[in-house]
């Protein structure tokens, strides 16, 4: 087996627990200074330096505040809810990896002249070799890799539906239903649209496929469309606007947490900021090559390392602050809507989308033809949704009516 | 009302540019980043800027004084007839033996602050221009006593507010209108 160095586990758990909470934090101070941007406000600017230690005053506020708890609310899954909130979005986390990274050791053929025995030395070898270097992620070479964030990332909508639940009230339960109904919208596509990527890379392992962009270009290029679906489905995953129906601040007084308050509060409001960064590293690191940029990532030692966090970072800060734009950008989608668009349309593509990738390995094309592919099944949905006839009912005037 | 004249109304039809929502969805995202890049805030920071106020603006009184800086009011009560809230009491006396100008003056002006709801009725009332409101808004008191304002205090909201520049626009920054000009 591997050794396993519990000092550095830990140091690097806390590290990254320390940083992920540190980036939630300015994350919803980010949130309301571009929300006052947009729509020419100011935004908070009173406590420190530029309003920098807002977060501070905010934290400290959530933390001090009386801990309400409602007679009629259900205690046990009430409590619940937010801690599996949190510890599930964070776990979420565990297989990215957030640094300069290299390919897990793969699994390794037995032929004639490679026995059995010979096979298992070889792979245990690679593993240790693996293991040998600094690695940048708290599981690292886990072979479910990205099935695992999306079998956990899945559990945070149960902390949702939960807290809507336990809170018996009837605005909380219609946010978590909605909620409910958004889970079985967006989860299929959310799969299908990475499955195209899986096909090529030959792995889910995060770090097999960002190796497979370094080799082969980054894997926007080939799967267009399969990113728009990923984006659209993180989008929702994540409860952001345009598909905060759990929320719903102006129907639902709060949504899923009317019935929450103080740090409770903030736990529940702090999933949304943890998912919204694990899905901007899954974005950056399956389609758009990771650390990896043309031409800045030759360099070796220290500096290289440097250089590759950045490119990440600023990939991943990109995509944090495409999610706020975009939340001042589009309104809400009616949950019913959110249903035909991921039923009706998303899942087609998907599909269509995967048989042509298909098509390509099987055939052993050039994986050029799938940017064509992209666009042009892209045009092909907007075409067919044009030709749909939207008609009003016309009901006959009541002739009672006429004077 | 006739089938004729109901006038069906259908939903505007989306194109395929509509349809295909991306590039909508981009122009919405250039609007929104233009905001972003220049954005035109017009907020005023509070406490460090002062809000600029119009001059007509109704806000805590004061009592004029003449050029010889005695108070202007006649005791006339006019003013306190006119008040809706009932927030004005005088007390009248006869006018100090100097005063050629006046048989009354007002031993005690007293407003309480609470009670008033700043409808400027009491400066329309007043024959001689001797009461207005003023710009200022930030009245805070810490007790319902402080908020009850007696001649001196009201007097002293004259010395504070003719200094600042802020005049009302009834005097016409200093000059008085014609009602006001007493027969000496």
């Amino acid at each position: 087996m591997t050794d396993f160095d519990f000092t550095y586990a830990v140091i690097l758990m806390v590290v990254v627990f320390a940083a992920i909470m540190g980036s939630v934090a300015y994350l919803t101070f980010a949130e309301r200074k571009i929300s006052a941007w947009v729509q020419d406000r100011i935004g908070p600017n009173r406590v420190g330096p530029w309003g920098l230690l807002q977060v501070a005053a905010d934290g400290l506020k959530f933390f001090f505040k009386e801990d309400i708890i409602p007679k009629h609310v259900d205690r046990v899954f009430y409590f619940l809810a937010p801690g599996i909130g949190v510890a599930t979005a964070l776990l979420a986390f565990s297989i990215v990896p957030f640094g300069p990274s290299t390919p897990a050791p793969g699994p390794v053929g037995v032929t004639a002249e490679k026995p059995l025995d010979a096979a298992i030395a070889q792979h245990e070898a690679d593993v240790k070799s693996y293991h040998e270097h600094t690695i940048f992620a708290l599981a690292p070479g886990l072979d479910i890799g990205i099935l695992f964030a999306f079998a956990i990332g899945s559990l945070v909508v149960y902390g949702i539906i939960l807290g809507g639940w336990s809170s018996n009230s009837k605005y909380s339960l219609l946010g978590s239903l909605r909620s409910s109904a958004q889970i079985i919208s967006y989860e299929i596509p959310l799969g299908m649209s990475v499955l195209g990527v899986f096909l090529f890379a030959g792995s889910v392992n995060l770090e097999k496929i960002l190796d497979y962009q370094i080799h082969h270009g980054w894997f926007i290029l080939y799967q267009p469309l399969g990113f728009l679906l990923f984006i659209v489905s993180v989008y929702a995953e994540c409860n952001r606007l345009p598909f905060d129906l759990p929320e719903a601040e102006q129907e639902l007084v709060g949504g899923f947490h009317t019935e929450y308050g103080s740090m409770k509060l903030g736990l529940l409001l702090m999933v949304d900021y943890i998912h919204m960064i694990t899905t901007s590293f899954f974005m950056a690191i399956i389609f758009f090559g990771g650390w990896h940029f043309p031409g800045l990532s030759n360099i070796d030692g220290i500096g290289g390392m440097v250089v590759k966090f950045l490119i990440l970072g600023a990939k991943v800060f990109f995509f944090l602050m495409l999610y706020m734009i975009v939340r001042w950008t589009i309104p809400r989608f009616k949950f019913d809507q959110l249903m035909a668009l991921a039923w009706q349309v998303m899942i087609p593509l998907a599909m269509v989308n995967l048989v042509s990738v298909m098509i390509v390995k099987e055939y052993q094309l050039t994986p050029w033809i799938l940017t064509v592919t992209s666009i042009v099944t892209f045009l092909a949905a907007a075409v067919i949704s044009t030709r749909e006839k939207l008609t009003v009912i016309q009901r006959p005037v009541n002739a009672a009516h006429s004077a | 009302m006739s089938a004729k004249t109901v006038r069906w109304v259908e939903e505007p039809k989306m194109g395929l540019f509509e349809r295909m929502y991306l590039p909508a969805i981009a122009q919405g995202i250039a609007t929104t980043v233009r905001h972003i890049l220049k954005p035109q805030v017009k907020t005023e920071q509070y406490p460090e800027q002062e809000p600029k106020l119009p001059a007509n603006y109704r806000g805590v009184h004061r009592l004029n004084r003449d050029d010889d800086g005695r108070v202007r009011c006649v005791a006339c009560y006019m003013c306190a007839t006119a008040c809706p809230a009932h927030c004005i009491d005088i007390v009248a006396a006869p006018a100090p033996a100097g005063w050629k100008d006046r048989e009354k003056y007002p031993e005690t002006f007293v407003i309480d602050e609470l009670r008033c709801i700043y409808c400027g009725m009491c400066e329309e009332a007043c024959p001689v221009d001797a009461i207005e409101l003023t710009t200022l808004y930030d009245l805070t008191g810490l007790s319902r006593e402080e908020m009850i304002f007696d001649k001196e205090k009201l007097l002293s909201v004259w010395d504070q507010t003719t200094k600042a520049g802020t005049d009302p626009v009834r005097t016409k920054s200093g000059h008085y209108g014609p009602a006001a000009d007493l027969p000496k």
